[in-house]
């Protein structure tokens, strides 16, 4: 081997030792039982998070904490021609329809739930990308309306649909078919903290920020606090619906507790 | 003997002298003589070394998927929430007209830094993309943030339970002692300063203990640095703030934690590397010896000059 050749050889392999170590890593996070083992970490630490946390109330801020502008993030204006009419027709129509595994399927227009007990308070959203951002919240607990409704002893979870869709594969400008959704255990769901929104700082919610109605869960990362909320439904197990992960960032392989 | 032989002798000697020199630093490391008689002893046991590679590996993947998580919004604040006009800290990539990324920007407090190609934006296949680390130090290594933080909290739990681990046992065992630097370590530190910057480290029975500099740096990376990079962890965790609520108290808000958090996976790195560099001046393979071994060569007792 003359030395020039020798010099391309190392060369060469320094450079493939470099892209297979790259590679290496994108291919083990792809790798199906990689993933299996390190997602194992997910169920310990929700357990070990719902053994510590219990019914724990998160931190209440002051006002003179209220950021100026609470930062909106997902989607900011669903594109929908119906979401656009509501938006038009100031929500007077909207409805939220309570069904699945309940005694009493109901359906609620915005000014009932203002009709139903409310709570406020200020509170830190924390996005799953790392910023924090306080905001005062109005809105009626959740199991309020959880109790109208009366869940049957085998409803386990609640699922939010959302009106706002994700995704325009086929570039059309009509967006899919595949709306946002969430889901919560009815432990998080009776959290006394846990409203169904429709008031940020003293006014009704901002589009960008869920209008007319999104869900407040304060223990959980953003994304699990879903906006523009249509109905809820109470199901046994969230298995069937969406990728099955029980909420569209979970089918993208984020946890569901969404706790950290 | 031949008049010629004798110049290429003096040469062969010359040059096992040298092969020898450096043979002898890459055992024993700077300032050792070859050919000093040493006697091996037991430095590190068995469970001191298995931590020790453990975390070393851990941390490594800790640090990688952490700067992918960073990457999702690269910017530390102060304070319970985000400031965002004002950050401490940020990445920032800037596009020219037709929207391509030209440059990366680092932003600290009032400074700003051209970083392009490392910090901010870097290239990712040929392509200036925006990104506040670049690919080769995430994991994984396109943008992913769900992928990052399934590698994150897996890994931490490895960390927290290796740590807690290393610690029963430093305290069943009596190897706190060993790491706890003493009223005289602390008065000799100065001395021991200007010796190390003379390359001049504990050699014989001196070197049968840690010194003063090493038991600092250890004490502090394992009992501060580990358990502070765990809480303010967790500090970021909504959950755990509502079961903990002193663990915000304590660090001045979640994005404090957030910003002290990021400050700990820096001071691992510098940590890092000056251990690095005082295992390769010290004797590399005497102290790597030691971390798998155990076995540890020092000169023979009166020995050293």
């Amino acid at each position: 081997m003359s030395d020039a050749s020798r010099r391309n050889f190392l060369r060469g392999a320094a450079v493939s030792a470099g892209a297979l170590t790259l590679s290496g890593c994108k291919s083990l996070s792809q790798t199906q039982w990689v993933q299996d083992v390190l997602y194992t970490a997910e169920g310990l630490t929700r357990r070990v998070q719902r053994l510590f946390a219990g019914q724990a109330l998160a931190r209440e801020y002051t006002k003179a904490d209220i950021a100026p502008v609470f930062r909106p993030n997902g989607t900011l204006d669903p594109p929908t021609d119906d979401y656009q009419q509501h938006v038009t027709d100031r929500f007077v129509d909207w409805q939220v329809r309570v069904g699945g595994l309940v005694e009493h399927p109901i359906t609620l227009s915005i000014a009932d739930l203002r009709k139903l007990p409310a709570r406020t308070q200020i509170t830190r959203h924390d996005c799953v990308e790392g910023w924090s951002c306080i905001g005062e919240w109005t809105g009626v607990p959740l199991r309020i309306v959880l109790a109208m409704a009366k869940p049957k002893p085998n409803a386990r979870y609640c699922v939010f649909y959302c009106a706002d869709p994700m995704t325009d594969t086929d570039n059309d400008g009509v967006p899919d078919n595949d709306f946002y959704y969430e889901s919560h255990d009815l432990l998080e769901c009776v959290h006394p903290q846990t409203l169904l929104a429709y008031d940020l700082n003293g006014k009704p919610l901002p589009v960008a920020n869920g209008a007319p109605v999104r869900l407040r869960a304060e223990r959980t990362l953003g994304y699990k606090q879903a906006k523009y909320i249509e109905r809820i439904e109470l199901v046994e197990s969230y298995a069937h619906i969406g990728g099955g992960k029980g909420g569209y960032w979970e089918d993208q392989g984020y946890n569901w507790y969404g706790g950290i | 003997m031949t008049v010629t032989d004798l110049p290429e002798s003096d040469g062969m000697a010359a040059h096992r002298s040298a092969g020898a020199r450096v043979a002898n630093f890459l055992e024993y490391g700077a300032n050792t003589r070859p050919g000093k008689p040493r006697v091996p002893f037991y430095r590190h046991s068995l469970l001191v070394r298995l931590t020790h590679w453990l975390n070393a590996g851990v941390l490594l993947v800790m640090l990688m998927s952490g700067l992918q998580i960073f990457n999702a919004h690269p910017a530390l604040y102060w304070g319970a929430q985000s400031d965002f006009a004002h950050p401490l800290l940020s990445f920032t990539a800037f596009e020219n007209a037709t929207g391509r990324i030209v440059r990366g920007v680092t932003q600290i407090g009032s400074w700003h830094f051209d970083t392009t190609g490392v910090l901010g934006a870097s290239r990712m296949d040929g392509e200036l993309v925006g990104r506040a680390f670049p690919a080769w130090a995430t994991v994984p290594g396109p943008q992913w943030l769900a992928m990052g933080r399934v590698w994150h909290f897996f890994f931490a739990w490895l960390f927290a339970i290796n740590g807690v681990v290393f610690a029963a046992y430093a305290l069943l065992r009596g190897h706190l002692r060993d790491l706890l630097p003493t009223g005289r370590d602390l008065r000799n530190l100065p001395h021991e300063i200007v010796e190390h910057m003379k390359l001049r480290f504990p050699q014989g029975e001196a070197a049968r203990r840690y010194n003063a500099l090493q038991k600092l740096a250890y004490f502090t990376v394992i009992f501060i640095l580990g358990p502070l990079v765990v809480l303010t962890g967790l500090t970021m965790s909504p959950t755990m703030d509502a079961a903990f609520p002193f663990l915000p108290w304590m660090f001045g808000g979640r994005q404090s934690a957030r910003t002290i958090h990021f400050i700990c996976a820096f001071s691992f790195v510098v940590f890092f590397i000056v251990h690095i560099v005082m295992v390769v001046l010290s004797g590399t393979w005497n102290n790597i010896r030691a971390m798998i071994t155990g076995r540890y060569d020092i000169e023979e007792r009166g020995a050293h000059v």
